[in-house]
């Protein structure tokens, strides 16, 4: 019989208890039933203000029911555990239910601190810990002008955030001196407070709070031990959690003094056969507030069940991450509280940067950091300390910038042991990147594939990048990125050759660069760099034999060696008229007809010789090509937006139709799509587009690097309250640093998770102009945008070009292989099996 | 059986460098391609016998390693455009037709 086990709470920790155990080797001795309070399945709590930026309760789950269902975990939503029967092993809910259990697993989490105010329940008092708590937060800010945040640690900072993305006038009251003191020291609690004042969160520290009582001129008004008020709308209590220890306490499981379910080594409790795991568990008199070590006791609590042998033996605490757009990092003993311990620091009022390391006495070991302002370093101190190495002979250089092996200067990452954690996030170990580069994996996207790292907070990216490449130059992997045989240069080396040596012809270049005829990878590279930097005619002379299977009919070849045909409907807006006409033309030419993703119209089977008459009708009617065939803007997917959208907060499809003109025909190293979504409902799913644009109260929020497809990806978020003017700037930089940068056939997704840095690299080119190629960048585009041709319409206006849209050149039979059949009143090709039916009638095709 | 004769197909002058077009020479599609840099032309028939359609003049081509080859427009095979071989698939083949530039005229056996 299988063994029973229940998980009591599915929040991130419970549920990673879960998947672990049901993908254990063992996993079919084991039945899950879980119970949670709350009306949803596990969610990203770490991720939670992206609620706030537009990500959905959907975006934020960690599973599913299809998935548990699929795992045959049972779950139980809002029912509360209530009671435990340790005698029967049994669980008892609010609703009456009871559950036998073999093990028990206590993942209750914790709570959100209030501290005892009088008037710290009013209908505006809030907390910040789940889904609800978010929408109570939105609603209530829908009424307010003013919110106070009261806590200025970590998630405090990160409500506060939420509050400023809301439009509020926000204000943090800390009870300490200084702004995240538990990670920081003084100098860098100082700097990061002047960095957030200097974007318009005001903050207060050493302020005790005695009472909420009605305000004036606000509905509340918070009256302070020094005798000073402040005045808001609402309030939203930070202050620190609580372990959610009801339950255990009731039971008489062994609590900590200050609450806290007390487990060994292996998470167990005192009682047999209940372990307790995540932020209601402590540990050596310790609460860990953090999902990683949370993540460690699921993993320790699963293999002590199973047979296995981990332990919990303590998890690092540093912490990396960006509040309200300020770098800040604390790692180890960061207040320097060992005895004897000695420090370095660095601090430059004029960049705003502040580093401290603190060193143990001898001046060998690193034993913790503050970073605030640039957190390059983080990596390599981290490591540094959680593996014990040796500082370096000259230990400033791990802090100081721009000398000579700085702050940039890496730990040879030969030096760290195998079992050296380098992604946090997902558990992936030194060893688990080596050896899954000895399994094959040659790029950070393999890396990110096979194991997670680098996918959760992208805090190790550089590092996984240092570890990978090692592995690779070890196993004598020589990763040529050159294009193909003929060029021994990348394409953005070859994108570089043609742009500053200004070579306009692929002969240019392969006399000047390369060997041999070239072939059917490097000539449409070529093809692509030529036109995305000169944006000449494709099927000028020079250029026809570059290019690929559908440009160089300007066409999509279909099976049968017929094309399709999509006019450009630029944002999906159409008249009427237009639509007409397309139908009158497919009516004409039997074209089949079906309506793409992209909102616009695909009419399929023209063949070569019909393209130009075709087109000359449609172009005659206003329309223009779609560039549907080539390796540039495709579409922008709009909603209906503001003009007529009840909920819709700004001009959506006015915007998309902007867009789309201005990316017509720009050729990039893979298709480009965009989506316009004129508010945060998100109707046009512009997430999953290269260039994403949504809707605002406060302006235009820009996501990049979004795909669909094959191998989904959201788009991240890349800046937000931007205005027409900066939206399109920012758009023109990153295409540009795309073109010039992206490899053969690789969209934005992969550029972007291969780029080193990934998205804050990205941040720094495009916003900070860190490279000072922004108004190259910008250039370009206009240069680029000031060539657009309609390739249909110069086509079709110019006999001579017309020519070579002819099956044969000697006669004007046309191709005797082709043959369709009728299905839902339309054309389709016939099958193998209907063409050697002499009894089936084949459609009669036009002239 | 006596040598099929030699048919005008085009102009010399008709056959744009480095790219294919297709003639209909007695009921059989042929592709006929020039290269540039060898100042040469090649002649294959036209059918894919992969993609199963008539496309391969609509190819590029190129070179791998010593070989001049035709890529498929449809699924990107590489067909040799001298022994009409599928490098990538030895298994199939293209037929190959003798083909000269005569007097400005291009001309195909087939």
């Amino acid at each position: 019989m299988k063994k029973r086990i229940v998980v009591v709470g599915n929040g991130m920790v419970g549920h990673k208890f879960i998947d672990n155990l049901v993908n254990h080797a063992d996993a079919d001795q084991y039945k899950v039933i879980t119970f949670s309070e709350e009306p949803r399945l596990a969610y990203d709590r770490v991720q939670l203000s992206k609620y706030f930026s537009g990500s959905t309760a959907e975006d934020l789950a960690l599973t599913n029911a299809d998935y548990y269902n699929e795992k045959s975990v049972e779950f139980i939503l809002k029912d509360k555990v209530i009671d435990l029967d340790f005698d029967n092993k049994e669980v008892i809910t609010a609703s009456g239910r009871r559950e036998g259990y073999d093990k028990l697993i206590l993942a209750t989490g914790s709570f959100p601190f209030v501290p005892p105010i009088p008037g710290n329940n009013g209908e505006h008092c809030l907390v910040y810990r789940t889904i609800e708590d978010l929408e109570a937060i939105t609603n209530s800010a829908k009424q307010s002008k003013v919110g106070v945040v009261v806590g200025g640690g970590l998630l405090g900072l990160e409500a506060a955030a939420a509050l400023k993305a809301a439009g509020l006038e926000t204000h943090v009251v800390e009870f300490a001196p200084r702004l995240m003191a538990v990670q920081l020291d003084e100098g860098g609690g100082k700097l990061l407070r002047r960095k957030i004042e200097a974007i318009g969160v005001k903050v207060h520290t050493q302020k005790a709070t005695n009472e909420i009582v009605a305000g004036t001129e606000l509905r509340y008004r918070m009256n302070f031990a020094d005798g000073s008020h402040l005045e808001t709308d609402m309030i939203l209590f930070s202050a620190g959690i609580r372990p959610q220890d009801e339950l255990a306490r009731k039971c008489g499981i062994q609590l900590g003094e200050r609450g806290g379910i007390v487990v060994d080594n292996n998470c167990q409790t005192n009682i047999d056969n209940v372990y307790a795991i995540g932020e209601c568990a402590l540990w050596n008199n310790r609460i860990y507030g953090l999902v990683a070590p949370g993540y460690q006791m699921a993993k320790v609590a699963v293999s002590h069940i199973t047979g296995g042998s981990d332990q919990f033996m303590g998890a690092d605490m540093s912490t990396k991450l960006k509040l309200l757009g300020v770098d800040v990092a604390s790692i180890g003993d960061a207040h320097g509280t060992t005895p004897g311990s000695l420090s370095y620091t660095y601090s430059n009022d004029v960049d705003e940067v502040y580093k401290r390391m603190i060193v143990s006495a001898d001046n060998k070991k690193l034993l913790g950091a503050v970073l605030v302002g640039d957190v390059e370093a983080y990596g390599t101190l981290q490591q540094m300390c959680v593996n014990g190495m040796d500082l370096p002979e000259d230990p400033n250089c791990l802090i100081l910038p721009n000398v000579e092996g700085g702050s940039g200067m890496a730990i040879g990452v030969d030096a760290l042991p195998e079992a050296a954690m380098i992604c946090s996030c997902y558990d992936v170990s030194k060893g688990a990147i080596c050896c899954s580069v000895q399994n094959g994996a040659r790029t950070m996207g393999d890396i990110k594939a096979l194991t997670k790292a680098s996918t959760g907070c992208g805090g190790c990216t550089a590092l996984t990048k240092q570890v990978m490449d090692s592995e690779l130059k070890k196993l004598g992997v020589e990763v040529s990125n050159h294009i193909c045989e003929h060029f021994p240069h990348s394409r953005q080396e070859l994108a570089d050759i043609v742009r500053i040596k200004q070579i306009k012809t692929f002969d240019e270049l392969l006399d000047g660069h390369g060997h041999g005829l070239g072939c059917d990878i490097c000539k449409p590279a070529v093809g692509s760099i030529l036109a995305a930097f000169w944006n000449e005619y494709v099927l000028d002379k020079k250029h026809i034999g570059l290019q690929d299977t559908n440009d160089i009919f300007l066409g999509n070849m279909q099976k049968d060696g017929t094309y399709s045909i999509v006019p450009r409907v630029a944002g999906g807006e159409i008249t009427p008229d237009k639509l007409i006409v397309l139908g009158q033309v497919a009516k004409q030419y039997k074209l089949y007809t079906k309506i793409t993703g992209g909102q616009r119209i695909d009419l399929f089977g023209a063949q070569l010789h019909q393209l130009p008459a075709i087109w000359k009708v449609l172009v005659e009617a206003g329309f223009e090509t779609g560039h549907a065939y080539g390796k540039s803007l495709r579409t922008v997917k709009s909603c209906v937006g503001s003009t007529w959208c009840r909920y819709g907060v700004l001009d959506s499809v006015g915007m998309a139709i902007t867009l789309e003109n201005r990316y017509k025909g720009v050729r990039a190293p893979h298709k480009i799509k965009f989506g316009v979504s004129g508010c945060t409902r998100e109707c046009a799913e512009a997430q999953s587009k290269d260039f994403g644009v949504i809707a605002t109260e406060t302006g235009w929020s820009l996501y990049v690097c979004g795909n669909g497809g094959m191998r989904p990806r959201h788009a991240d978020l890349f800046a937000t309250g931007l205005d027409d003017v900066t939206l399109i700037k920012y758009i023109d930089r990153v295409m540009m640093f795309y073109i010039r940068t992206g490899d053969r056939l690789q969209r934005t997704s992969v550029w972007l998770e291969n780029m080193e840095g990934g998205l804050d690299y990205l941040k720094k080119v495009v916003i900070d102009d860190k490279l000072s190629i922004c108004a190259e960048l910008e250039a370009q585009m206009a240069y680029n945008i000031s060539q657009y041709q309609c390739e249909w319409k110069t086509t079709v206006e110019n006999d001579e070009l017309q020519k070579r849209f002819k099956h044969f050149i000697n006669t004007d039979a046309t191709d005797s292989n082709l043959a369709y059949v009728v299905e839902r009143e339309q054309i389709r090709p016939a099958t193998a099996l209907e063409r050697n039916n002499t009894n089936i009638q084949f459609v009669e095709l036009v002239d | 059986m006596s040598e099929k004769p030699w048919i005008s197909v085009c102009e010399f002058d008709d056959l744009i460098p480095d790219t294919g077009v297709c003639a209909l020479v007695n009921n059989q599609q042929v592709a006929i391609f020039r290269s540039r840099r060898l100042n040469e032309i090649f002649a294959v028939s036209n059918y894919d016998p992969i993609g199963e359609a008539n496309v391969l003049s609509r190819g590029i081509i190129g070179s791998i390693g010593d070989e001049v080859v035709v890529a498929s427009p449809l699924y990107k095979e590489h067909y040799n455009l001298r022994t009409g071989e599928c490098l990538e698939k030895p298994e199939y083949n293209v037929a190959v037709y003798p083909v000269r530039i005569d007097d400005g005229l291009v001309q195909v056996q087939a």
